[in-house]
């Protein structure tokens, strides 16, 4: 049996009259790269926040690495990277000095620090870019550079929420190549799209969220040949009857 | 506690303080400039002494006793007489401002001297008299000050003049102009120093508004960083903010001439003060960010808390009401201006009783406002 590196048991989220998360449970495994996908709305981002131990639970549990997220959320943020939604960078200094930011804040000694920070923004095509403020950059690379700062610190499990949403193709693609990089060196990545072509290029299993339930659980292979469909994207038409969309 | 955490993010703030105009120029520009405005307009440039213009219309012959007392007037320093033949045309330089007094001596005014020398303790002999003084009243530090000046010269003239030993007359004038001739600067520097602090308030507001709008105060709760290295991380950096600050108007208002007869403990102590009325402006700058749901609103709101601050407790509070005055309790900024003017005008020790409660009552409510400001900020918003 694979060991789990991400467990859900039951857990649910109640905002007032909203149920966000309706008694999920869930394993991924180490290693795995696991695609979180539903509609706007549907739950993933309440799902990855529980997670990174920024909004409790309201009942049910979730552990990370073997540490109950609500017990020890500080073991757990030591071993998680997380690539929110939005494009948060510090527009007042330079992507290195942003990435240094992050690394330290993660306790990386100045060597390690070094070292993948050039690595890292040779990765994503920002080394030339580097000493320029954040300000100045593109989305494009404003994006790129907040994936960096979430796995500066080589986290053993990556979330990212959404990471290539607004991204031009080359953009994208670069990304793409980046998470199957992670994958090889034996990381466990949790990525929540909207792009029905990249969870299929990308994720071993994916889980389909709709009003706070995993309605499909399998890889896309299964997925598609379960449904009889010709893709992934018809299989999320066919069980949430609704279109995917881009987030404005 | 992480060191590293909280180094880095302090390192991170006080980037943004140099190198996001806006901050820079709220921050340090501001109150540079505004000091070094205020500092010069209030006698702190130059020679430090104020001179006011004094028409005199005095038709008397000369060498008698009115001439001695302009004289005595003149040898103050603080007036200059101009001698105007009619008190018509006195008057329409009173009204263009070119004068900022203009003074009548009357007819009587050597009969009327002579018969006070004469029989000093015995009013019913003397020959009444009066000199009309004629105000700018456009003019309040004029208004305020000429009176009394001429008013004490006067004296000194009349009852000095029986006196056989002139040197006690030059020796009282003395005295006189020591008193009057301090600068205005003096008055207000130490309120400066509060001054120029009570603008983090505006800078802490927007500053966590902003973060908290642009996602950086989520990415930094997913980091592993705890809310007290986060906390201590912001008091550090502005610490250090409120220390330049506190350095940088200090250098200008000694520039401008304001040089306290203190020691070097007197100038620690005063930074020392300064760091810790910071604390409070970091406390109500969360207050603020707890309040605004954007970083513009949090400009707004700062005022809520900049306003009373910067007029019961600085210099600007001055020259307040009675009832300001007292409002003037209530706020940190009211004490730290009164422990620094106890400190560089008074004369008063680092030890004496009203800088010790002045520097307790800072040290106090510096940190009730802060622990207000975190526990708030962090009921609602999570830091």
């Amino acid at each position: 049996m694979i060991e789990s590196a991400i467990e859900l048991k039951h857990l649910e989220k109640q905002y007032r009259d909203v149920k966000a998360v309706d008694d999920l449970s869930l394993q991924v495994g180490k290693g795995e790269l696991f695609g979180l996908l539903g509609p706007n709305g549907a739950g993933k981002t309440t799902i990855i926040s529980i997670l990174c131990g920024l909004i409790k639970p309201s009942s049910g549990s979730a552990t990370v690495c073997g540490y109950d997220v609500q017990k020890e959320p500080t073991k757990v943020k030591e071993k998680i990277g997380v690539c929110i939604q939005e494009t948060a960078v510090y527009p007042f200094l330079t992507g290195a000095e942003n990435v240094d930011l992050f690394g330290n804040l993660n306790s990386m000694n100045n060597e390690t620090l070094k070292s993948r920070k050039n690595l890292l923004l040779d990765k994503m095509g920002l080394a030339e870019d580097a000493k320029r403020k954040a300000d100045k950059y593109s989305g494009g690379m404003k994006r790129r550079l907040s994936l960096i700062l979430a796995l500066i610190h080589d986290p053993e499990i990556a979330f990212l929420d959404e990471p290539t949403v607004a991204m031009d193709p080359q953009s994208r693609h670069a990304v793409w190549d980046f998470v199957k990089d992670l994958k090889t060196q034996g990381k466990t990545v949790v990525l929540t799209t909207h792009y029905m072509e990249e969870a299929q290029e990308l994720c071993d299993r994916v889980g389909i969220i709709d009003n706070g339930k995993l309605i499909a659980l399998g890889t896309p292979k299964e997925l598609i040949a379960k449904n009889g469909v010709g893709n992934l994207e018809e299989v999320f038409i066919k069980l949430t009857g609704k279109k995917m969309r881009e987030e404005l | 506690m992480n060191f590293q955490r909280i180094l880095a993010l302090s390192k991170k703030d006080l980037k943004k303080t140099v190198r996001e105009p806006a901050v820079l120029f709220m921050i340090f520009l501001f109150p540079i400039i505004f000091v070094t405005a205020f500092g010069a307009s209030f006698g702190g440039a130059g020679s430090g002494q104020t001179i006011y213009n004094i028409g005199v219309v005095n038709d008397l012959p000369s060498g008698g006793s009115s001439q001695q007392f302009l004289s005595a007037l003149n040898e103050t320093k603080i007036l200059n007489l101009q001698t105007y033949v009619s008190n018509q045309t006195a008057q329409a330089d009173l009204s263009q401002g070119k004068v900022q007094a203009v003074m009548v001596i009357p007819s009587e005014f050597a009969q009327s001297l002579a018969s006070y020398q004469a029989s000093p303790n015995n009013p019913s002999q003397w020959v009444n008299s009066s000199i009309s003084l004629y105000l700018d009243k456009g003019s309040l530090v004029a208004t305020q000050a000429v009176p009394p000046i001429v008013q004490q010269v006067l004296a000194k003239f009349s009852s000095a003049s029986a006196q056989p030993v002139l040197s006690s007359l030059r020796l009282e004038t003395a005295s006189l102009v020591e008193v009057k001739t301090t600068p205005s600067l003096d008055f207000i520097a130490p309120g400066m120093f509060t001054f120029a602090s009570i603008f983090l308030i505006m800078l802490v507001g927007q500053s966590f508004a902003q973060d908290r709008e642009n996602g950086m105060m989520k990415r930094i709760r997913i980091s592993p960083t705890t809310p007290t290295e986060f906390m201590a991380s912001q008091v550090l950096s502005y610490m250090v903010i409120a220390l330049v600050q506190a350095a940088l108007v200090f250098i200008m208002v000694y520039a401008l001439g304001f040089k306290p007869n203190v020691g070097i403990p007197s100038y620690a102590f005063t930074f020392v003060l300064v760091m810790a009325f910071s604390l409070s402006n970091v406390g109500f700058g969360l207050i603020t960010a707890t309040i605004a749901k954007s970083p513009g609103a949090a400009t707004g709101i700062a005022f809520l808390f900049v306003i009373p601050q910067l007029f019961l407790g600085t210099f600007v509070g001055a020259s307040l009401s009675a009832g300001a005055k007292v409002a003037g309790q209530f706020v940190p900024s009211y004490y730290v201006t009164d422990a620094l003017t106890s400190l560089f005008l008074r004369g008063a020790a680092i030890t004496s009783t009203t800088i010790l409660i002045d520097f307790g009552v800072v040290s106090a409510s510096c940190i009730a406002i802060l622990a207000i400001g975190i526990t708030l900020y962090s009921k609602y918003f999570k830091i």
